[in-house]
């Protein structure tokens, strides 16, 4: 149990709490003699001999000079919030924003350079709203990912439950495994999903058949996006006070009462996020709805890939474009007002979450995730080590640091590839959504609130837009001087990035949200410079969500060919996902094999890098 | 999440000349016997008189299925192609006129499926002394796709990779600069689908129905072509992608459209009444519900280089594919090389595209790209001679009427065959 230098700051407070003192196992940060903080965070300063629990260096200080300090720290703490800002928007507006605009722009008849087109871009919009083929594509995707977002939340609710309130050997390591099936090409996941359909007998001619049937696109969100729930409302739970829901059994509610009435509504902002997220990620599903749906599904996504590659009519393409913009604008503006409306301020809980019963609950969890998840990974396991002949082998794994005469490099030297860019995008997603955060939400208690309610959707659109339209667009509007990088080297880590975002800001988004403004106005008062408050009170609570944001963005960019795939790249920066899409493409078992082996190993160094990335989380917010 | 599902691949490719390769890589031992010490040729050599076959495609209204006379031209350019061009490695880049080129660069566009051995761009910048930089992405389809996005302003010199399906529309397009590369001498005919050579032909493939070879024997043999597809005796046995998602699925159903004309609807009821599945891709159709992955279904659309794909990337090895061809249902597939508008380095571009044209790069396409070399010079590697079977009439349609058609088409297929 290692109590950081975080830790003091917190449980200062969190025993000021006269329930906290009968707490049992409850630590006592050495030397705190601490009297409860006032419950208005403005009704008066602490008394002195807090300070000296504080900041025992400055005790000796005049508090007038201290104030004085803080205070003109603050001031400067507020303009340096502007490079942040300033860095997101910039980021943002140049990877996104332009090229997107520009790719619709130019999509609808216009050019680059000037207006015009305007006449046929209005017709388009019309005619692609007024046939019925694409209202019912319209409709379906809609509707498929809304069923896609309420059967993820339903299935993995309880799992982020249980892993945040329960401790068991191997929390860790489901939660990181669950993350897995996030990046994994979709060719993959699709032939590992009709697999366990046929192992179950439910692709034959049966009635029970899900080959090309809703229910298997619905199947196959679940499995991407369980992960998103489980770690995103999990953090967030794990970040709550069980305290309470304990007084609330104690006063007589029951089990479902305590979720209904006292869990829920405190969720409420973390769920938003998971849901916007799962949402976003149906909603712009590719592979899913082509291989397992079968030929006759189409939803807005695959629609802007058959018009703009397949038929090369960027009109209608454009026009699906606005379309898909419109609805995941609407979307995420009312699911971040209900973020925010709905975010209950509290103190946050460190420590370990309390080891209680709900062994049942663990089980039927476990067995629930096992069946979604661990049925269709283990068959890929299965399928890597399959020997042509019969039995097992390991020769598929050996045969990736042989090179293949399709591929430019080996496999093994593919996977490297894919970490050297998923480093950078992670690191370029975590701070650029980070400083974003920031922004956002201190700007939400003052001015610029709009503005920065602004940028918080711009973070977030990247996950609802079409990969054709931003791979096209990056290779529109980054042609011109000073930046013609349309072939550089960094456009991949970039163009991850900009995917990876949306996962740190709404991972960070509510638990940040949920830190009492209190926490921070008593700690500036005890003598914390804003720089201090920052990071003892705000990292804290956010390295969770932090290491949940970069686990995902990790995973996004290890797994992403989207809009990389429309970005020219040098043949020896061969990913991995590209080796496997080429690996697949061609017949042969021995292809097959490393494949197989290849998305294996993908699986497990994702695991293991965002294993490692929960544990440096939880560390720094000091559970165990 | 990405696209990589199924219909942005581009699998494996076909042959067309085996057996006249095999025979005329015997001469050519024969050659060898007598010529030890050959003396190169000094300029690429035009291979004897070459054949004027009737142009393989016509632009009326009607889609007209052309015989490509593979064999008969083989055969006449043999004897040239055996004794003269042998190990004449003389890629018309080292010619004439790229005196300044040296020290330059030469971007090269492709789509994804592009591949060729590390040696294979060092040849070409020793013997010019340009170098090579290669940028990929995408599809065939995304890649025309993001040369018209980027007219005028291309992201490098050549682009290859536009096949006959989507040829027109990068011509329409205006993104590349015409040129005639000397090259073209060991080229037959037949593969230069633009007069006014915009684009270079450098290799083509043809997309067949593959069968198991199991599955089939004296009482059931494999269909003969397409015509045996609608008899109730291969009821429920094939799988094709769909063309809307696919480009083996688009060039099947350009074999039916080349093959019946406006009777290809019918055909397609019947195929539909005789149990027809459908997926989104290639990836689906070959590895999920082929036999060879375990499907129960004895014929998919794939590539007529599939048979030696399954023998070279054997596990563990085998001596026969288990998969055939059929040969009277191959639909070809030709890939072109052209200057692009704009490029900053046309000159390089161009002698690119003849190093593109010569034996070097020729012999390097089949091991890497499972497509067959344009140049009749080319050696092919044993397993394509032994295994890959050519239609030597393949089915082909005017690249100017599968721009204007082609929508037309694949929606009216969708209402035949999903709907």
């Amino acid at each position: 149990m290692t109590l950081g230098p975080t830790a003091g700051w917190r449980s200062c407070f969190a025993e000021a709490r006269p329930e906290a003192e009968s707490q049992p196992g409850h630590r006592q940060a050495a030397g705190s003699v601490i009297a409860a903080p006032p419950q208005d965070a403005a009704s008066g300063p602490p008394p002195a001999s807090a300070q000296d629990a504080a900041e025992p260096a400055d005790a000796s200080r005049p508090a007038a000079v201290k104030q004085l300090a803080s205070k003109l720290a603050a001031a400067v703490l507020r303009r340096w919030q502007v490079v942040p800002a300033a860095a997101a928007v910039v980021f943002m507006g140049l990877f996104f924003v332009w090229p997107v605009g520009a790719v619709i722009h130019r999509g609808l008849g216009g050019g680059l350079g000037g207006g015009g087109g305007g006449a046929a871009g209005v017709g388009g919009l019309g005619e692609v709203l007024g046939s019925a083929s694409h209202r019912s594509v319209i409709w379906f995707t809609l509707w498929q990912a809304a069923a896609s977002t309420a059967l993820t939340v339903l299935v993995a609710l309880p799992a982020a439950g249980a892993l945040a309130r329960l401790r068991f050997r191997g929390r860790r390591l489901v939660r990181a495994a669950a993350t897995v099936p996030f990046m994994l090409p979709t060719v993959v996941v699709a032939a590992a999903f009709e697999g366990v359909f046929n192992r179950l007998g439910l692709a034959g001619d049966g009635g029970l058949s899900l080959r090309h049937t809703v229910w298997a696109i619905l199947l196959a969100h679940v499995f991407f996006n369980y992960a998103v729930v489980l770690r995103i409302v999990g953090a967030h739970w794990a970040s709550l006070d069980a305290r309470i829901e304990d007084q609330a059994r104690v006063l007589g509610a029951s089990r479902l009462g305590v979720f209904r009435h006292v869990v829920l509504p405190r969720l409420a902002p973390s769920l938003a996020a998971a849901s916007v997220i799962v949402f976003l990620f149906s909603f712009t599903s590719f592979g899913v709805v082509l291989i397992l749906g079968g030929p006759t599904r189409a939803t807005i996504e695959t629609e802007i890939y058959r018009y703009a590659i397949r038929r090369l009519d960027f009109s209608v393409a454009a026009s699906l474009a606005i379309v898909q913009l419109a609805a995941v604008l609407a979307l995420v503006i009312v699911s971040i007002l209900m973020e925010r409306r709905r975010a209950a301020v509290e103190q946050p809980r460190s420590g370990a979450p309390a080891p209680r019963g709900g062994g049942p609950a663990l089980a039927v969890n476990l067995a629930v995730m096992a069946v979604i998840l661990g049925l269709p990974l283990a068959l890929l396991v299965e399928r890597s080590l399959l020997a042509g002949g019969g039995g097992y082998t390991l020769r598929h794994y050996s045969a990736m640091a042989q090179q293949v005469s399709l591929l430019p490099d080996t496999a093994l030297a593919a996977l490297l590839n894919s970490v050297k860019f998923a480093v950078p995008a992670a690191t370029l997603a975590v701070v650029v959504g980070a400083a974003a955060v920031v922004v956002v939400l201190r700007s939400a208690a003052r001015t610029g609130r709009s503005a920065a309610g602004l940028l918080d959707v711009t973070l977030t659109l990247p996950l609802g837009t079409s990969a054709v339209t931003v791979g096209l667009g990056l290779l529109l509007v980054l042609d011109r001087p000073p930046i013609d990088i349309r072939t550089a080297v960094i456009v991949v880590p970039i163009a991850h990035a900009v995917v990876g975002i949306p996962f740190v800001v709404r991972a960070l988004a509510p638990t940040l949200r949920s830190v009492s403004p209190r926490l921070r106005e008593a700690a500036a008062v005890l003598g914390a410079s804003p720089l201090r408050v920052r990071r003892e009170v705000d990292l804290p609570a956010a390295a969770r969500g932090a290491a949940v944001g970069a686990g995902f963005a990790f995973a996004v960019s290890l797994g992403e060919f989207g809009a990389t795939s429309f970005i020219p790249r040098r043949p020896e920066t061969l990913t991995a996902p590209l080796a496997l899409f080429r690996l697949l493409g061609t017949p042969g078992d021995a292809l097959r094999g490393q494949a197989m082996a290849l998305a294996v190993s993908l699986m497990v160094l994702t695991a293991a890098v965002v294993f490692l990335m929960d544990l440096w989380g939880d560390a720094r917010s000091g559970v165990i | 999440m990405g696209h990589q599902a199924s219909s942005t691949s581009r699998p494996t490719r076909p042959d067309g000349a085996a057996q006249n390769k095999a025979a005329r890589n015997r001469m050519r031992g024969a050659c060898r016997g007598f010529l030890p010490t050959a003396p190169k040729p000094t300029a690429l050599k035009p291979t004897a008189p070459k054949p004027t076959a009737p142009k393989a495609l016509s632009g009326v209204s009607r889609p007209t299925r052309t015989r490509l006379a593979v064999a008969a031209l083989a055969a006449l350019s043999l004897v040239a192609a055996a004794c003269g061009g042998d190990d004449a490695d003389n890629d018309a880049a080292g010619d004439s006129g790229n005196e300044g080129l040296s020290g330059t660069t030469v971007t090269l566009l492709t789509h994804d499926s592009f591949a060729v051995s590390p040696e294979t761009f060092e040849a070409f910048t020793a013997a010019t002394g340009v170098e090579v930089s290669h940028l990929a992405s995408g599809d065939a389809g995304a890649l025309v796709a993001q040369a018209c996005l980027t007219a005028g302003e291309p992201l490098g010199d050549v682009l290859f990779g536009i096949d006959n399906t989507f040829l027109q529309r990068g011509l329409d397009c205006g993104i590349f600069e015409p040129y005639e590369s000397p090259g073209l001498a060991d080229v037959p005919d037949e593969f230069e689908l633009d007069p006014q050579h915009r684009v270079t032909p450098v290799d083509f493939g043809d997309v067949c129905l593959n069968y198991w070879v199991d599955a089939f024997d004296g009482a059931l043999p494999p269909p003969a072509g397409l015509d045996d597809l609608i008899d109730e005796d291969y009821a429920e046995m094939l799988v094709v992608p769909s063309p809307e998602t696919s480009s083996p699925g688009l060039a099947f159903l350009l074999a039916t459209i080349a093959r019946y004309g406006d009777g290809y609807e019918d055909y397609w009821e019947a195929l539909r009444d005789n149990g027809v599945s459908v997926t989104s891709g290639w990836e689906e159709a070959y590895y999920g519900e082929f036999t060879v992955g375990g499907g129960d279904r004895p014929m998919v659309v794939s590539y007529a280089s599939s048979p030696p794909a399954e023998v070279i990337f054997a596990d563990p090895p085998v001596d026969n594919p288990p998969t055939g061809v059929i040969t009277d249902s191959c639909y070809r597939q030709i890939e072109f090389a052209g200057v692009l508008a704009g490029a900053e380095n046309p000159a390089g571009a161009r002698a690119l595209i003849d190093f593109m044209l010569g034996e070097t790069f020729q012999n390097d396409i089949p091991l890497n790209m499972f497509v067959f070399p344009v140049n009749v010079d080319a050696t092919l590697p044993p397993e394509f001679v032994e295994h890959a079977e050519i239609a030597d009439d393949p089915f082909m349609v005017d690249p100017a009427e599968i721009e204007a058609q082609r929508d037309a088409w694949t929606d009216r297929w969708v209402e035949i065959v999903l709907r």
